[in-house]
Parts: C-alpha cells; structure tokens; sequence
C-alpha cells in the first residue's frame, strides 16, 4: 500500500468487522480488538513478508502469533481482508461449525493460525520455538507476536523473556498492547505491573515505545524501527501504547468493553462513527 | 511356558538416551529439549553431538513446551525431557493448548515416572500422569517396560505424526525383551500364553507380572501375559481376545487406579465382555520417600501382589 490513508481506511472497515462480528452473537471481546486495529492492519499489510496461500511451517515467510486470542475478531478481520480466506466468513464467528472459534485455533484449519491461544501467557515461549527453528533453517525472516497488557502477569511470559535474551533470539518481535486494561479493572487496580520498560531491558531486550500505538504512522514507525533492529543480539519489545475501544468513542476510556457485545443501538452508533470504507462482508 | 531371560539389568531412562542419541544420527529433523535434567535423562550424548539441535532452556518447563510447539512450525520434531512430574502435571495447560489442541507433532519424554523414583518422595514422585495424558484428545501414551523396548519406542514415536507422552523410569530393572525389537505403537505384545487368567501390566510392572506368572504356574494356574506398552491408543481387541479365553483378568501399573491403565481396562472389558477384575495399582495416594524396592513392596507393586491378586480374581469367575 502506497499511502497511509489506504491503512486507515482499511483500519476504520476493520473496526466495522469487530463490532459486527461481536454483536452478531453477542458475544467476544471487541474493546482489546479495536486497540490493536492499526497495530495488525500496518502489520499484515506493510511491515510483514508473508502468503495468504498459507502453509503451517511458513517458510521463508515473516509469523505472526496471537497470544492474546480472546482479540480474535481483529486476528479474524485483518486475515479476511489479506486474503487468507473468504471475508463472508466473519459472519460464522463463535457460531457452531465455524473456523472461527471463539479463540483461534488450528483445530478446524482456519488458513493463517499457527498456534491455538487464549488461555494467557503462551505465545512467545511458542514463538521463541519457531524464531529459533527458523535460524537453524537457515530462514532469515522474523517472527512478530501480540500479547496484552495484562497477560504478563502469567510467569510463562518471563521464562519466555529469560530465555529469548539468554540465547539471543533477535529475529524475535514481541509487541505489548499497554491499554492499562483487563478484566477486573485497570492494570494499576488489579496487579500493577509496573515499569515495563525497565522490566523487559533488565531482561535483556531492546525496548521500543510507540507512544500513539492507534496512530498507523507511528505504529508503522515503530515497526520499521523494531525490524531494522532485527539480528543484533538482542529480542526485541515493542511498547505499544493503545486505548482499549479506540475508534468507538463510548467503548473508550475504561475496561468495561473487554468482553461484551453491543446491543442494537450501541451497534448502529458505532457503525455511524466508522463509516464503510472497503466493503461489508 | 516362555522363559524370559534378565540379559542385565539396566534403567529403562539410558534406553530413552540411547535411542535419542540414534535418531540425531538418523534424522536432522530431530530436535532436543531440556529442563536442567540433561544427566537424569540420558540426552548427554545427542547434546553433544548436535549441539545446535539441543537447547537447553533452563528450569522453566511451561516455556520448554511451548517452544516445543512452536518448533514444530518449520518441520522439526522435538524431543522434550524432563521428570514425569514436571513433563505433565506442571504444564498441563501448556500441552492442552500449545500442543494436543493445536495438534503438534511433540514428543513429551518423561523419566523418573511412578514410586520408583525412590528417595526423592511425593514431590517428584507423579502416580496422576497416564490419566492426565490420555484424557487429551490426540495424545499417544506410552509407557514401556525395559530398556530394550524404551530405544524402541523411542526410535518408533519419531516417524509417528502427532503428540506422544512417552513414560519411563530411573531404576535399573530386568532387560528381557528383544534387542532391536519392533515397536508397533498400539499393539499388545503377549508375553506369556495361559487360560486360567489374564495379567495385563505395563512398564516397570511387565517383568513383575512374568515373575508372577511363574509362581502361578507353579501353583498349577496358567496365566496369559499381556504387555501393554501403549495405553492410548488401546488394543482393545488383544485385551477382549484375552479376557475371553481366561475369563478374569488383573491389571498391573506403577501409577494410581484411578485413571491408569486399569480404568481404560475395565472399559474395555465392560462394553464388550464383563469380566472379573483386580487392580494392581497404588490406592488414591501419593507415594514417599524409600529406596525403588521398598516402595514397591509397601505399595504392593510386585509380583508377590500380582500372584494374591490373581488368585484371588480367579475366584470371582
């Protein structure tokens, strides 16, 4: 894509997509979605080398893994609309028979999943393994993950962190969605998490912070930045700093949209504040 | 009978090293892991060989699986090792998720399974791991019986596509089965034919269970000797072949009743032929600290208790 106003315009139909998948069976988790819409459209879209003809091992291919499955209909909508499958899908999320689980999964052979996720804490450490896979195949391409916030309050996530920076595993992006959010409340309420920055470099990774993690150019900034910096001896994390709900003004702002769906009204509101752009599935 | 012949004793653990060792020669796509065990598992030598293809990950067993997972994205085929405990119990959902639902060809290799990791005690004595594994969906679970038959198996689970738990031990215990011998994942090896009752054991247990099987003949009571060597997927027509015949049948495992290979025994037997069983099996307990010995005659894990238990099965015909 030549210009960013291609990237937003694909991001505001990416939004449209979450809202709609969610309220079609009032259920999933739209509000960590549409903090990461810019985030995975610049991703999939400019930043990574990859084939919606998928196959598993993904060869000479930039990975992605979702290590924060419940933002399934982000993961969903971005892969439908970079070709990995048919965009009329979306309409099957969460329902009985779909590939599109409630949590991604390889079970059913959704094209462009690679890992199931969504009980928290396991993608790096699944990462890690294909990152170094990759370099005894002689395969110079990297591998991006996506993790929430609050998803590194599972210790896995710091074996994981230990280890990468140990062994040197620098063709390993790991991206951080701070939204401040999860469930409960606020990250700061529930179990702060403190200085991440300092946390990931005492650990040995380069830190990366993107300030204005929904805007596409600073995303695509950051992302440039994070690749250049690829093959230096180091893992690299990316603080990406995102408002949970972004694009839907009344989902924004609090930790109440995690995980319900819109009614009728709420639907047709956020649908108004983010017109059609590329096409409803 | 058959006699079987101790051609010394040795740790059912060097089988799993040794058969390691043989397939980093045989196959490039094999890789290893370790969880600070290398030693206590045998992988020493396929370390050291290939030590681009070994990676030791330090005491962080939740990552080692999903690293595992993830290195089978690319081709490769990773061989994990550590203690029973930690390769099941401590990183279930790692395996649930990471590895049996996303349907990744890992093999989880567990040493130091059972009581007969001895002085250590409960802690790192699991007796829960066969019933943890074989309710995942798409797991293999194999549990062999001496050193011959572990470098076997070893070999066989790397041209299987799919997860596999594979359990063995510390001890040095009796190796009786054939050098090189063909191990067919999901085949009964019958060790012993009889008619008057069926000894259905697995893993430390199958040379306890020939021991018994000579006592009894020497009571006049002929026992068939069925190895189990794979508990998932089961050989469900061996076992109702077997039962058949005898008419009773005593299962032998160094793990608890409750779901061990038992409980998959007594399905089997219950939706095709009702027929008599007793359990040689620790009873909804954790084990202690003891030498191997000890602990298998405290638990009654022996062939003493495989003889009482038969004798006993053999009435309720």
């Amino acid at each position: 894509m030549a210009d960013t106003q291609q990237l937003k315009d694909l991001v505001t139909q990416v939004r449209r997509d979450i809202v709609r998948q969610v309220h079609a069976v009032n259920s999933g988790h739209p509000g960590g979605s549409l903090g990461c819409a810019e985030f995975l459209v610049t991703l999939y879209n400019e930043v990574m080398d990859h084939n919606p003809e998928f196959n598993m091992d993904g060869t000479n291919e930039d990975l992605f893994f979702l290590s924060n499955g419940h933002i399934s209909p982000v993961l969903y909508s971005v892969l439908a609309r970079s070709g990995y499958f048919p965009v009329e899908e979306l309409s099957t999320f969460r329902t009985l028979n779909s590939r599109l689980q409630g949590h991604p999964t390889t079970h059913e052979g959704l094209p462009g999943v690679r890992i199931a996720s969504g009980s928290l804490g396991q993608g790096m450490s699944v990462a890690i393994g294909a990152a170094v896979v990759k370099k005894l195949n002689g395969d110079a391409k990297t591998v991006f993950t996506l993790h929430g916030d609050g998803e590194l309050q599972e210790g896995q996530i710091w074996e994981a962190a230990m280890y990468a920076a140990a062994n040197k595993v620098d063709n390993l992006i790991s991206t951080i969605d701070v939204n401040g959010q999860q469930i409960d409340g606020s990250t700061e309420q529930v179990l702060a998490l403190g200085d991440l920055k300092n946390k990931f470099e005492a650990f040995g990774w380069k830190v990366i912070t993107v300030a204005k993690g929904n805007d596409v150019d600073a995303v695509l900034a950051g992302l440039k930045e994070a690749l250049a910096s690829t093959g230096k001896g180091l893992p690299i994390c990316i603080l990406l700093h995102t408002e949970m709900g972004n694009g839907v003004d009344f989902m924004m702002g609090s930790h109440a949209w995690h995980g319900i769906a819109p009614n009728d009204e709420q639907l047709a509101e956020a649908l108004r504040q983010n017109p059609e752009t590329l096409g409803d599935y | 009978m058959k006699i079987y012949e101790n051609t010394g004793s040795k740790d059912t653990r060097s089988g799993f090293g040794d058969g390691l060792t043989e397939l980093g020669q045989k196959n490039k796509n094999v890789v290893a892991l370790c969880a600070d065990l290398t030693g206590s598992l045998k992988m020493n030598a396929f370390a050291d060989n290939h030590p681009e293809r070994f990676f030791q990950v330090g005491i962080a067993e939740a990552n080692m699986m999903g690293m595992a997972a993830g290195m089978t994205i690319g081709g490769k085929i990773p061989f994990t090792g550590t203690f029973a405990n930690f390769s099941t119990g401590r990183v279930y959902d790692q395996i649930r998720q990471s590895i049996a639902y996303s349907d990744k060809n890992v093999k989880i290799c567990a040493s130091h399974s059972g009581l007969t990791l001895g002085e250590d005690g409960a802690t790192h004595q699991i007796l829960e791991d066969i019933g943890l594994m074989k309710m995942l969906p798409g797991m293999t679970v194999i549990n062999t019986c001496d050193y011959n038959q572990t470098k076997a198996a070893t070999l066989a689970i790397a041209e299987h596509h799919g997860p596999v738990y594979l359990r063995f031990g510390r001890p040095k215990v009796a190796n009786f089965t054939p050098e090189k011998g063909e191990f067919k994942i999901g085949k009964a090896v019958v060790l012993q034919e009889g008619t008057d009752v069926t000894i259905i054991a697995t893993g430390h247990l199958v040379w306890e269970a020939l021991e018994a099987a000579k006592a009894l003949n020497e009571k006049g009571i002929s026992a068939e000797v069925i190895n189990i060597h794979t508990i998932k997927p089961l050989d469900e027509e061996a076992i109702i072949q077997s039962a058949k015949k005898t008419g009773c049948v005593v299962t032998a495992e160094e793990h608890n009743f409750l779901g061990g290979l038992g409980e998959s025994v007594a399905r089997t037997l219950s939706l095709n032929c009702p027929t008599p069983q007793e359990f040689v099996a620790t009873n909804d307990t954790f084990g202690e600290s003891g030498t191997p010995e000890q602990l298998l005659e405290k638990y009654g894990l022996n062939a003493e208790n495989i003889t009482l238990k038969a004798e006993k099965v053999i009435k309720r015909k």
